[in-house]
């Protein structure tokens, strides 16, 4: 176990120097998060007023697609420096590279969110401030959820040549659950009398989610991945 | 199974064949008339919808964690029946609820798991077409993620709203009516069972081809 989380933390650590050297994708990430946020809106809001829920709405679906775009560039960077096939053939268990890119991917979509959250509070007048922890974990289970399910595809579909636009196609069909409870759970908290009731509900049936997916990543993570990649 | 097989097929098309006489012997629901009828090709084609993605979702674990190359035949043959079929489903659907809601399209639990399922199956046919090689692994586990996933979206859009009748009116209908729609959802899994061997024969005999091929081109 010990040797387990220890190569765990030495993909995350590998991952974040060579981010932190060029922080690519964090910048890309968040301008494309921001251009999201600006382009939805036009449709979302209509004489200064915007239309219910649409700060929940915007914040789930900036944070999707800036995440298909970080998951994308995380792999994209192994591929282009054939490092895939090193870290593959490298002595460690195949389930903890995977948890270790899952928990670099995490890593930037949190930063991405740090961002993106008081922004979204601030523009769409969206009430982050009066459930805090509520808030964050919503979006820390969705963001698992969502992570778990994109950081397995991405890694299977680097060999493919239509990997950018296979990418998308895969995820967001099998991430409906996630972004349907991302989006109702935090419409509930910022509503004028926030529902914890139904936060908490959608809280849960997020963690079921999480619990389930990233049980079958593991599972099938070696199989997907062997024959090299 | 070669010699059931245009048993099969006879059997199938005389129930195909009968199933429009009793369809339209059976009598006209009260409140939505005619265009009630369009059940007895929508349910049978979700029948067989939710079985061919089962069947794909098995087969693609098989395949995963076996490397049998007859399952992933399998796979592919009941991920496209899904989509096939699905489409039939998506296709009835609307026209029957423009009657009875009033609208095309309902944003209801089971409509939006059927869709969301029927999306799954084709991103399993797009990855398929264009992933390159090694794309069969890669859509097994979509296959399996797929399976895996169809609680929760129904668990999901189940919270968020539900509009469709329940599918236990299905055991409840009146005998005359109930009578059609059981020929007609024989009809529709004998004409899946049929279609699926068809198919999973057929990628047999391509991947037994490209094996040749690939034998050919080391030899020479």
């Amino acid at each position: 176990m010990k040797h387990f989380l220890a190569a765990v933390g030495l993909v995350v650590s590998k991952d974040l120097a060579i981010e932190w050297r060029s922080r690519e994708i964090v910048y890309t990430t968040v301008f494309f998060a921001l251009s999201c946020v600006l382009v939805f809106a036009f449709g979302f809001v209509k004489e200064n007023r915007q239309v219910e829920d649409a700060a929940a709405a915007i914040l789930w679906i900036a944070m999707a697609f800036s995440g298909t775009l970080a998951i994308g560039r995380t792999f994209e960077r192994e591929r282009q420096n054939e490092t895939l096939r090193a870290l593959l053939a490298s002595p460690i268990d195949r389930p903890a590279l995977y948890l270790g890119k899952l928990v670099g991917v995490l890593v930037l979509l949190a930063a991405v969110q740090c961002l993106i959250v008081p922004l979204v509070g601030l523009m769409f007048g969206g009430r982050f401030m009066a459930h805090p922890a509520f808030v964050v974990a919503l979006l820390a289970l969705g963001s698992i959820g969502f992570a778990a399910v994109g950081t397995l595809f991405a890694a299977m579909l680097l060999r493919s040549r239509s990997r950018d636009v296979l990418l998308p196609i895969v995820l967001y069909p099998i991430t409906v659950p996630v972004i349907i409870a991302g989006v109702r759970g935090t419409a509930a908290l910022l509503q004028p009398e926030p529902d914890l009731v139904v936060a908490r509900s959608w809280g849960a049936m997020l963690l079921c989610f999480d619990v389930v997916f990233i049980t079958l990543a593991l599972w099938t993570f070696d199989a997907v991945m062997s024959d090299g990649a | 199974m070669k010699k059931l097989f245009p048993a099969g097929v006879a059997i199938c098309a005389v129930l195909f064949a009968y199933a429009p006489i009793a369809i339209g012997r059976a009598p006209y629901e009260s409140t939505m008339g005619l265009v009630q009828k369009i059940f007895y090709f929508h349910v049978p084609s979700w029948f067989a919808m939710f079985l061919a993605t089962f069947v794909c979702g098995i087969a693609g674990v098989v395949f995963l964690f076996t490397r049998r190359r007859a399952a992933d035949a399998v796979a592919v043959a009941a991920a496209e029946l899904a989509v096939l079929f699905g489409l039939l489903g998506l296709v009835t659907g609307p026209l029957w609820a423009r009657k009875a809601w009033g609208v095309w399209w309902q944003w209801d639990a089971r409509l939006v798991t059927a869709l969301v399922l029927w999306l799954i199956f084709a991103a399993y046919l797009l990855l398929r077409k264009y992933g390159g090689p090694g794309s069969e692994r890669l859509a097994a586990g979509v296959a399996l993620f797929g399976m895996a996933n169809v609680p929760f979206v129904y668990w999901s859009v189940h919270m968020w709203r539900t509009i469709h009748p329940l599918t236990s009116v299905v055991p409840t209908l009146p005998r005359p009516l109930a009578g059609p729609l059981w020929l007609s959802v024989a009809a529709f899994l004998l004409l899946f069972v049929l279609l699926l061997g068809m198919r999973s024969r057929l990628e047999r005999l391509r991947q037994a081809l490209d094996d040749a091929y690939l034998t050919l081109e080391e030899q020479s």
